[in-house]
């Protein structure tokens, strides 16, 4: 059964990118709300699938307004007749003309089980290539603003030929740069400390003009596109060669800055003046800003911080204390902004390469509402921002970008279930339906969400209610169902509609319970868990939410533990759920929830990318990956514990966000020695490579590109894997001293022992 | 025109006694030729006794005249017997000679020294009168005796000039009785008492003195005046030299009713018999001098007089149309002056002397005192109380111009520099270091000379003093010797206390379709490539320290980083005009030679970028707003230069409607013409100003524009406004790009702010001119080149001191083009009076018309034009007035009575009336008006003499090898021969009028097309021909425009054209179209307002 249901689960996150808490689904909402973790999945809505060539021809739609669900192989259908019914409204619908030749031997790819996910290609409204617009602060230091300038121009090779780009630099000023390959440059000029209206801002880019007023003229292709023509976009192909000039003369802002000043950085002006430039000329097209800055917005709207450095800029600690004076302001203005950008389709990516904070904390909601990414670094002039950049523009099997553009997924269910809500990075489409629920988990209130831009592996948690009253029982071996419809822009520049219909059983939680505990899928519990408590976060005090998960970790112990009350001793978990209690663990500890020792913008960028990673990466940022390298035997995942921490070994140790590789203590010493360039220790030589290799490859895969520290037995980097590890081994817990296995780290956290002793005795404990 | 004759005032005189002297030797030596006037002396001297008596009349420097008047009688008589007999002669005399004598003494002398001085320095002299020459102290006796004797003389204020001529013209008065006689032997008068008497003839005994009279006249040019005659026009002024033929023609007929005027002709006779000679010649002597130096005017008038008295009042009717050669004529004054005073250099030792007139050539020895070129005064000799001065009415004004130009002969001041401790100054007052201050106590210590204030001097300034409480190295330091010198600032002078950075140049260009289609971007562009070569450069620097930087806009601006390491310039554009500010910092202002290869690109890609331009609207204010902000952000002070087509009406601070409506004209609200629409451009010129941004506007528009409100920044910071309408580059080239050129080129003094301040009794209370001001003492120009002027009229605030007289200095603190921070103090030394005559005799017509213009012009901001005009003949009236009434002898109320230095005023006056600000014509615009309203504000005095009295040049009477410029002839339909070809200038304008029956040699010499019909009517440009002719008007041309600030664009006029009827209306003696009385018409109307105020 284990097997069956570990090997179902992944062939249905392989085929459909869906992964659900519950694999069987409890028949009736009083016994759903028991279950303690709600009925939930992680949508990957473009995950890649090498076996999935898109069909070229739209898709059926169930002709019931308020349905329109795509036809799908869980339809019944009369070949007969030529009818279809739809499996969530049951309506009958008549195929399109198209489909006259259909039979039960000549089925069309929709109808096939194997196409439980099927993309369309469809031909609607016209094409418009990509935009890149690239939002760039010249308040860098002069080798960063030099990398920077050089990771632009080398970009311009990476975008499709037809690409539209658009520059605006921004410092005290912003300019926006009109590319033309004659004459003299041209930029308009902004006050960085002015907010303007869209209005106001295409006025004065010269975009709301009608025509020039000698045109006689008509123009040649009346059908040509709606958009708004506009110097300040043009192909890559026409000016690439300009633009490179210009960032090449891209000069650090030329304003004074004097002695214990910040200089003053305009991002708020330079974004709004951005978004209101693409909704002028490209309202609903793929389009990308990418804003590249190097420190927070000093000035205009959107400032995070004055530009006095004796004021630092606000941390967690000015947060709780309500000290942060710009912070609800700017977050007002970049939320605004966020919106409009995303109501037109468009998203926001944030390269902020700081050694401080650069008010992503303020900024963040840019990026999370438009599936824009984040990327937050030491400097521009660093391999990180380097490659991660780079790997924005990286490319499919097929040469395709990997990326798509205006997306909008529309969220079907059978009647037993209503849609709750939705975490990722998307926004709310405000669509009422049937199946949408009151109650909201996440994002809710819809039916439909745009994901301005997303990648393979963009997923986001949609979380369901069950619906069913306890006294209308379900019939037996009926199945609910939900499908994913998903239009978006592919980077083709094609519209594409990927429709997702999957089906689960019912049962019934008193007679199916061991049924549904073996269909738990613990991991996806976990990371859906887990979004709804950062998601909690972003609006609570950090110890309610933490407060929140021990509730629910306690009842789901409760619920679903084998004991004997009050005897924690007598406490058992099934399989199913054995790993769930670490991975809360571990949770609790990171940097999702716990804010001490990060700053705002950092806890602010994790909890960026922990809303938009699929399951195996969110995994690894709740519970970090630890290999050990010894010459006892080939590399082996360890427990992320203190007691892994030996001397003989080297540690490999992956938490998303950074790679440490961290030396034993006699490792470290053998390699001070320099055995590994002696021929005769050549093993040593391999021993110290292999994890080297191992992290490459990491590397090479993960986006944003981690972190990366090589560090030691005693090293100062070291610290960041002490403070991953569990703390088994304290300077509380005296024992542990002087014991030859594992390394003692100095903190005052529980140990996972402890917390599972504390859950134990809870759970078992009648008074809860 | 004083002349008067009356006698009472007499005593008076006796100060100017000293005075005389020296204008004998000057003035109408000249008359009788140059030589003349030695032996004149000489033939004063004998007479000496006699004289004495006269002088009087001397004093003023008509004296003459008014001593002439009397004598008409005496001369008759007495022939040419000793003046003294004259003076005697005249029963006036009697008495006036009296009291002369007492108080020649007294002045004798206070110029005590007098003696010997004199000699040495003629003008010095004729104040003070020290020479010390024998033979000058006789004639300063004579003089004294004459005025003594003339009481009525002094009057003349006309003295003031004629000093030189006095002399002369005195003798010449008096010549009537026997002097003239003996002048007119000399020299050449002969002939033209042959013309005079031609009309005169009549007269009977008189005839001869009239006969000498006249031959003074003549000779001596200068007339003077008075005029009067009563209803007729008495005035008789013997019409200038000049004008004696004239006269003569006119006279003829005319005068005998007119009487008026040439006095010296018929009239005088009749008067004489008629009248009771005593009176009527003085009477006629005020008239009669008119013009020629005082004493002629004295002559003839004395001849006039007695025509006044006979026809005068017998004949009203037949007066009414004056002789116009027998009233004070313009041409005579300057030309007398020319001569009187043009040969010896004016030294500024001695307090209170009347320089020479600005029409004349003269150099400037500074010797303690500002030369005029810097500052000149309404009068040089000011009331000791302010009774005195609300009596007189004369307003008590300086017209100062900080920066004014030198020529090349005079050294520019000297730059003192008195290191970390900066300039030395008065601790209360803080007046600075000058010659005035008294340094005491053996030199520790120094009185201010402002204040009384006695304050220590600094150790490392201290230096001993000579026996005459001078301080040994009084001769070394200019500061100490000299009336204008430069202290360099230091840092506390300095905006924030920082050293200022060196200035900018930032030239904003509207590009809008109507700017592209003129070609003028096209033409500004290429023109500025060359022209940022010329940027101004201080002393010997090798390169402008003058940044660059430019800026393009039509309703959006166009900012360019021109930066040297830039390939290309880059374009910045701000639409946020609403809100304006700098895009750039680095790159926008460059030095030229350094960033010359991005900046040629920039000018020559400007045209080619908005080639295809369709915005025609245009913004304005953000456009100084974005010059200043960007000066504001390189912490430099600087200059705009906007080059501007059209009103502004795009959307922004500062939008314009077109309210131009001729119907308010001649209403209560017309003065709404002349006011901005908005007070966004007064807040942001106070802006300008405190950022040190001088604003230069250069208009090119095809409609209205208002140029009231467009001007207003460039008013309130010191900037230059040129308009030209209708641009045309084929026609306007030449006139923009030269004006273009100088106003680049000029020196500028940046962020300056002028401080004027006066000894204890007088303050001054108000200022003219191009500028702003904060407070009530502190004049604040964003910028300060060396055309603009200041005027300042000063108030009593208590009594003055004969003894001390009354100082002024003038501090102006400025940065220069090269970044220097500097201190420019000049010095004047004023006298005081207790006597209304003296004011009188020391005024300066020009000045004051400088005064009561700009006064005028500003009046029209707030009350009705009407009311404007009506207060400047009111003061003028009482002016006049005040002078009959205490000054001129006693005479009949029929007769007009003009002091002598004041003779031109009611012509002068006459021509500020009718301009255009305050009598349209109904071709003149309500830009014209304004833009003419606001260049007069900043002109200087020589500038509104010539604007509103313009000079007209006959080219084809004076032989064609003469390389003089042609003795200029009054503006007046009259005066044009058509078969003559004349020019004539006003400082803006340049006309050739061609009369219908010019010889086809010179149409052909001067046209090559062969006859009067074939020139080209409007024609601005003469071709350029090889013969003498051709070349001698072009280089005239070319001559006049050197000599004015502005380019002059030529329009050739053909008689009986079109377009004549433009060139008429700066014909300011006759009646002008738009209303305008005819300077006789003006004068009857004068002389009733002054008799009313008499009655």
């Amino acid at each position: 059964m284990m097997t069956t249901y570990l090997e179902f689960i992944q062939q249905n996150e392989e085929r459909d990118g869906v992964r659900f808490s519950w694999n069987l689904w409890p028949s009736s909402r009083l016994e759903a709300t028991r279950m303690v973790v709600p009925l939930a999945c992680l949508l990957t809505p473009l995950k890649e699938r090498l076996d999935l060539p898109p069909v070229q021809y739209e898709p059926v739609f169930c002709s019931r307004p308020t349905c329109k669900a795509a036809l799908n192989p869980l339809c019944q259908v009369d070949y007969q007749a030529k009818l279809w019914a739809c499996n969530f409204c049951f309506q009958r619908n008549q195929f399109p003309p198209a489909y006259a030749g259909i039979s039960e031997v000549n089925q069309p790819a929709e109808l096939m089980p194997q196409f439980s996910t099927i993309e369309y290609v469809v031909q609607r409204g016209p094409q418009a290539p990509l935009i890149f617009l690239y939002v760039v602060d010249t308040c860098l230091e002069e080798d960063d603003l030099q990398a920077l300038k050089e990771s632009l121009q080398m970009s311009l090779s990476l975008l499709p030929p037809e690409a539209l780009v658009g520059l605006i630099t921004f410092g005290r000023m912003v300019q926006v740069h009109e590319l033309s390959c004659e004459g003299i440059s041209k930029s308009y000029v902004f006050r960085g400390t002015k907010d303007l209206t869209a209005k106001q801002i295409q006025d004065m880019l010269g975009l709301s003009k009608p025509a020039m007023p000698m045109q006689q003229a008509r123009p040649a292709q009346p059908q040509a596109h709606p958009f708004v023509s506009s110097s300040f976009l043009q192909p890559v192909h026409k000016i690439d060669m300009t633009l490179t000039d210009l960032l090449g003369e891209l000069q650090r802002d030329p304003w004074p800055v004097t002695q214990g000043k910040r200089p003053l950085r305009s991002t708020g002006v330079a974004l709004s003046i951005a978004v209101g430039l693409l909704e002028g000329t490209f309202p609903n097209t793929g389009a990308r800003i990418m804003l590249f800055t190097g420190g927070p917005p000093t000035q205009g709207p959107g400032m995070v911080v004055g530009d006095e450095l004796k004021v630092p800029i606000r941390s967690w600690h000015d947060i709780e204390k309500d000290n942060a004076r710009f912070m609800k302001k700017a977050t007002k203005h970049y939320e605004t902004l966020a919106h409009r950008t995303a109501s037109n389709g468009h998203c926001i990516d944030i390269y902020a390469c700081a050694l401080d904070q650069t008010g992503l904390l303020e900024m963040k909601c840019c990026t999370n509402l438009t599936g824009g990414h984040m990327v937050m670094g030491d400097s521009f002039n660093t391999s990180l921002f380097k490659q991660t950049f780079q790997r924005i523009f990286s490319k499919d099997f097929n040469g395709d970008f990997r990326m798509a553009f205006g997306a909008t997924l529309e969220v079907k269910t059978s009647r037993e279930l209503k849609v709750a809500g939705a975490i990722g990075p998307c926004v709310s489409l405000n669509v009422k339906g049937p199946c949408v629920s009151e109650n909201e988990l996440g994002v809710g209130g819809t039916s439909q969400w745009k994901i301005c831009s997303l990648d393979p592996t963009s997923t986001l948690g949609i979380y369901f209610e069950v619906i069913n009253q306890h006294n209308a029982p379900i019939p037996q071996g009926s199945r609910g169902a939900i499908q994913f419809v998903t239009q978006y822009q592919h980077s083709s520049t094609q519209k594409r509609i990927r429709v997702t219909t999957i089906a689960r059983n019912w049962a019934d939680v008193q007679s199916q319970l061991q049924l549904i505990e073996a269909a738990f899928d613990q991991e996806a519990a976990a990371v859906l868990m887990a979004r709804l408590g950062v998601f909690r976060a972003e609006s609570e005090e950090g110890p309610d939410v933490l407060r929140w998960l021990d509730r629910q970790l306690i009842r789901l112990c409760q619920k679903f533990g084998q004991y004997t009350k009050e005897d924690p001793t007598s406490f058992r978990l099934s399989d199913a759920f054995s790993l769930y209690p670490q991975f809360m663990f571990h949770l609790r500890r990171s940097p999702f929830l716990q804010v001490f020792n990060n700053s705002p913008d950092e806890s602010s960028y994790y909890r960026h990318h922990f809303a938009r990673q699929d399951l195996t990466q969110s995994l690894i940022m709740i519970q970090p990956i630890l290999y050990s390298y010894s010459f006892h035997g080939p590399p082996e995942p360890v427990l992320l514990d203190s007691s892994s921490i030996l001397a003989d070994r080297i540690l490999l140790m992956d938490t998303f966000f950074q790679i440490v590789i961290y030396l034993g203590e006699t490792i470290s010493q053998w390699q001070k020695a320099g055995y590994q360039n002696m021929p005769q220790y050549e093993n040593f030589k391999h021993l110290l490579q292999a994890p080297l290799d191992d992290a490459q490859e990491i590397l090479q895969a993960r986006f944003p590109m981690p972190r990366y520290v090589h560090t030691e037995h005693g090293g100062s980097q070291a610290r960041f894997l002490l403070s991953k590890v569990n703390p088994s081994q304290t300077h509380n817990n005296l024992y542990a001293w002087g014991q030859e296995t594992g390394a003692p780290i100095l903190t005052d956290d529980v140990s996972l022992q402890v917390f599972m002793d504390h859950l134990k005795k809870l759970a078992v404990s009648s008074a809860s | 025109m004083n002349v008067n004759q009356s006698a009472p005032p007499v005593p008076p005189f006796g100060q100017p006694q000293p005075v005389y002297p020296g204008y004998h030797q000057s003035s109408y030596g000249g008359q009788p030729g140059p030589a003349a006037p030695p032996t004149s002396y000489g033939t004063y001297n004998g007479p000496g006794p006699g004289y004495q008596q006269t002088p009087p009349l001397g004093m003023s420097r008509a004296p003459p005249s008014t001593g002439a008047p009397p004598t008409s009688t005496a001369q008759a008589p007495c022939g040419q017997a000793a003046y003294g007999q004259l003076g005697q002669g005249d029963i006036q005399n009697g008495p006036s000679s009296s009291t002369v004598p007492t108080q020649r003494l007294p002045g004798s002398q206070p110029f005590g020294s007098p003696l010997a001085p004199a000699v040495s320095q003629p003008a010095a002299l004729q104040h003070y009168g020290p020479p010390p020459t024998s033979a000058q102290v006789t004639a300063q006796l004579a003089g004294m005796q004459i005025s003594g004797a003339m009481a009525p003389a002094p009057p003349s204020a006309g003295l003031g000039y004629g000093p030189p001529t006095l002399l002369a013209s005195a003798s010449g008065s008096f010549s009537n009785s026997g002097p003239y006689g003996s002048y007119p032997q000399g020299q050449a008068p002969p002939v033209s008492q042959a013309q005079g008497h031609p009309g005169v003839q009549p007269p009977q005994r008189s005839a001869p003195p009239l006969a000498s009279n006249f031959t003074s006249p003549t000779s001596g040019g200068p007339r003077m005046p008075s005029m009067t005659g009563s209803l007729p026009p008495g005035q008789g002024f013997g019409a200038p030299p000049m004008s004696q033929p004239n006269h003569v023609s006119s006279p003829p007929q005319a005068l005998p009713p007119g009487t008026q005027m040439t006095g010296p002709q018929g009239p005088p006779p009749p008067m004489h018999s008629l009248q009771q000679p005593g009176y009527q010649l003085q009477q006629n002597g005020s008239f009669g001098p008119g013009r020629g130096p005082q004493p002629n005017y004295g002559t003839p008038y004395s001849g006039a007089p007695t025509f006044g008295s006979q026809p005068g009042p017998p004949q009203p009717l037949p007066p009414k149309r004056l002789d116009p050669d027998a009233i004070p004529s313009p041409i005579q004054v300057i030309e007398d002056d020319r001569n009187n005073r043009g040969s010896e250099p004016f030294v500024t030792g001695v307090r209170g002397q009347v320089p020479p007139l600005v029409t004349t050539n003269f150099l400037v020895k500074d010797q303690g005192n500002a030369s005029p070129r810097y500052i000149r005064c309404t009068s040089y000799n000011i009331p000791c109380t302010s009774d005195m001065a609300k009596q007189a009415q004369v307003p008590l004004a300086a017209v100062i111009k900080p920066l004014a130009k030198l020529p090349p002969e005079e050294a520019s001041p000297y730059v003192v520099d008195h290191g970390e401790s900066g300039p030395l100054r008065c601790n209360r007052c803080k007046a600075y270091m000058c010659p005035f201050m008294q340094f005491i106590e053996g030199g520790r210590r120094f009185q201010c000379c402002f204040c009384s204030c006695v304050n220590d001097v600094p150790p490392q300034y201290f230096q001993h003093l000579d026996h005459t409480g001078r301080r040994v190295d009084a001769y070394d330091r200019p500061e100490l010797s000299l009336g204008s010198y430069e202290f360099l600032a230091t840092v506390d002078y300095c905006k924030n206390n920082k050293f200022p950075s060196p200035p900018a140049f930032i030239f904003m260009i509207d590009v809008s379709y109507n700017a592209i289609r003129t070609g003028l971007v096209r033409l500004l562009c290429e023109e500025l490539k060359s022209l940022l070569d010329y940027l101004p450069r201080e002393g010997g620097a090798e390169e402008s320290a003058i940044h660059v930087g430019f800026v393009t806009y039509n309703k959006v601006l166009h900012f360019y980083n021109v930066k040297s390491s830039l390939a290309q310039p880059q374009m910045m554009v701000v639409s946020d005009v609403a809100d304006m500010f700098v895009p750039l910092l680095d790159g926008f202002l460059v030095n030229v030679n350094e960033s010359r290869a991005v900046i040629t690109s920039l000018l020559d890609q400007i045209p080619e970028i908005f080639a295809d331009t369709r915005e025609t609207e245009t913004v304005f204010a953000p456009v100084i707003q974005a010059g200043m902000e960007a000066l504001k952000a390189a912490e430099c002070a600087g200059k705009l230069f906007l080059f501007h087509t059209s009103l502004p009406i795009a959307e922004a601070p500062g939008k314009l409607k077109n309210r131009d409506d001729r119907k308010l004209i001649n209403t209560d609200k017309e003065k709404t013409l002349f006011q901005p629409q908005t007070g966004v451009y007064q807040t942001l010129a106070k802006e300008c100003v405190a950022q040190g941004c001088c604003v230069d506007l250069f208009l090119f528009p095809n409609q209205y524009v208002d140029v009231a409100t467009l001007s207003v920044v460039p008013q309130l910071t010191g900037g230059s406004v040129y308009k030209y309408a209708c641009f045309q580059v084929e026609n306007d080239q030449e006139r923009f790009l030269s004006d273009l050129r100088r106003d680049v080129q000029k020196i500028v003094g940046f962020d300056a702010v002028m401080r004027v301040r006066t000894s204890t009794g007088i303050r001054a209370v108000d200022f003219f001119g191009a500028f702003y001001m904060s407070n009530t003492t502190d004049v604040e120009l964003a910028g300060l080149d060396a055309n603009k002027t200041v005027t300042v009229e000063f108030k009593h605030d208590d009594r003055l001191n004969e003894e001390s007289g009354a100082l002024l200095q003038c501090a102006l603190l400025y940065t220069s083009c090269a970044g220097q921070r500097r201190l420019r103090i000049h010095n004047l030394a004023l006298n005081c009076c207790t006597q209304l005559a003296d004011l009188y005799r020391n005024c300066e017509t020009d000045t004051l018309i400088n005064y009561m213009a700009k006064f005028a012009y500003r009046g029209v901001l707030n009350s009705p034009v009407k009311t404007v005009r009506d207060t400047l003949i009111t003061q003028c009236a009482q002016i006049l007035a005040c002078y009959r009434k205490n000054c001129a002898s006693p005479s009949s109320a029929g007769q007009l009575i003009l002091p002598e230095c004041m003779k031109l005023l009611p012509v002068y006056l006459n021509c500020v009336l009718k301009s255009d600000v305050l009598q349209p014509g109904a071709e003149v615009t309500t830009d014209d008006r304004a833009y003419v309203r606001q260049l007069v504000t900043s002109m200087d005095v020589a500038e509104t003499n010539v604007f509103f009295y313009p000079r007209l040049l006959p080219l084809t009477k004076s032989p064609i090898e003469s390389t003089t410029e042609p003795p200029a002839v009054r503006a007046s339909e009259e005066r044009l021969s058509n078969g003559d070809i004349y020019l004539l200038e006003n400082g803006l304008n340049l006309f050739l009028w061609v009369g219908a029956s010019v010889q086809q040699g010179v149409v052909q010499s001067l046209f090559n097309v062969p006859s009067f019909s074939q020139i080209t009517t409007g024609l601005s440009v003469l071709p350029i021909l090889d013969n003498p002719l051709s070349k001698k008007v072009r280089g005239l041309i070319d001559s006049l425009r050197a000599q004015r600030a502005r380019y002059m664009k030529l329009t050739v006029v053909k008689q009986e054209d079109k377009l004549e009827m433009l060139f008429k209306n700066f014909l300011v003696e006759d009646k002008s179209l738009s209303g305008g009385e005819s300077y006789v018409d003006f004068l009857c109307h004068m002389h009733k307002e002054i008799r009313q105020l008499l009655s």
